[in-house]
């Protein structure tokens, strides 16, 4: 259907687009309040049609405005500033202790092992055998420190969207530094650290697909 | 014919701990020539100035992993014979197939075993 009104839509077209150019920034709530200028001053010229998508428009201005408390209440910044960087220093703790704690570990055995070299026969050979146990027991710590790197990679990112929906909401997303785009490289993309067990080959598949070469 | 056991062996890890582990791990099955390396770029240093028989290397590295050392080594004239064990969390099967393809003379997945350390090394020497 022809629209009846061309000439008053597209003033009110012409009206939007001034003020979007005149208020880049103009918050949801200034819109809003335009819009109700608008529909009381021409509510009588007005058709069904335009009307309702006027009051979609303040609508939405008005979830926004909502969406924006809400967030604010939400006190997200307490995520970048404290929870995250406290869990980071956490986790960073973790391997600190657990690498003391393996040396000492490994300094002990080592002078089992010293000791394992005084003495002859069985002896020797269970000595021999618990330190090679133990030090197998202690490749531990370099397992979960990668998997622990992993997890602070994870933090991290998550650090970064969440300050990115601060800074969203409280400037000008134009004026924010894009992230830099995760390009990997070939090789990179083979860097995954440990796999979980239900994911991951074990030595006996591994032997299967090198054997599977020859 | 028993294993020459006095070859000297460069392990590489960025992890001291490991490090440690792997060369008294060596030590209980008597390979006493261990030096150590932190990096593949050190480790790629150590081999052109001496005289190695064996590289045992972690791939997980920076500035160079041990994929790129591996690659290295195997484009140096002198070092391409070098047997080459990677040993590695990296489980993936890209991740094998990478190293494969590379040249890697045998694969050992973290945490791996003592057995599995000696029966890798036993194999590279050519007498497994």
């Amino acid at each position: 259907m022809a629209d009846p009104w061309p000439h008053r839509n597209m003033a009110l077209a012409d009206r939007l687009a001034e003020i979007r150019a005149n208020r880049p920034n103009a918050e949801p709530q200034i819109l809003s309040e335009v819009v109700r200028a608008v529909l009381t001053t021409m509510s009588d010229d007005l058709t069904i049609h335009d009307t309702a998508l006027l009051l979609e428009v303040e609508e939405l201005g008005r979830t926004i405005a909502n969406v924006k408390v809400e967030i604010a209440a939400l006190r997200v910044d307490e995520i970048t500033g404290s929870h995250i960087p406290f869990a980071t220093d956490e986790l960073d703790a973790i391997v600190a202790h657990t690498a003391a704690a393996t040396d000492a570990i490994l300094e002990v055995c080592e002078t089992l092992d010293t000791v394992a070299s005084t003495v002859t026969g069985d002896a020797a050979v269970k000595l021999q055998d618990a330190t090679t146990r133990i030090y197998e027991a202690c490749s531990f710590q370099d397992i979960t420190g990668q998997r622990i790197t992993k997890i602070v990679g994870t933090l991290k990112t998550i650090e970064e969207k969440v300050a990115r929906i601060i800074a969203t909401f409280g400037h000008k997303v134009s004026d924010l530094p894009m992230p830099a785009a995760l390009e990997l490289t070939a090789e990179e993309e083979l860097l995954n650290g440990p796999q979980l067990p239900n994911q991951a080959m074990d030595q006996s598949d591994i032997d299967k697909l090198m054997a599977s070469f020859d | 014919m028993a294993i020459d056991k006095s070859v000297n062996v460069l392990i590489v890890d960025d992890y001291k701990t490991m490090l440690r582990i792997i060369r008294n791990l060596l030590k209980q099955i008597e390979f006493n020539n261990v030096e150590e390396a932190s990096d593949g770029a050190a480790a790629l240093s150590k081999l052109r100035a001496g005289h190695f028989g064996l590289v045992i290397s972690d791939w997980n590295m920076a500035p160079m992993t041990g994929l790129q050392l591996l690659q290295e080594v195997r484009a140096d004239s002198r070092l391409k014979q070098m047997p080459f064990i990677m040993i590695t969390a990296e489980s993936k099967t890209e991740n094998v197939v990478a190293a494969k393809q590379a040249g890697v003379s045998n694969y050992i997945v973290k945490p791996f075993n003592a057995e599995t350390l000696r029966d890798k090394i036993e194999k590279v020497l050519g007498h497994g």
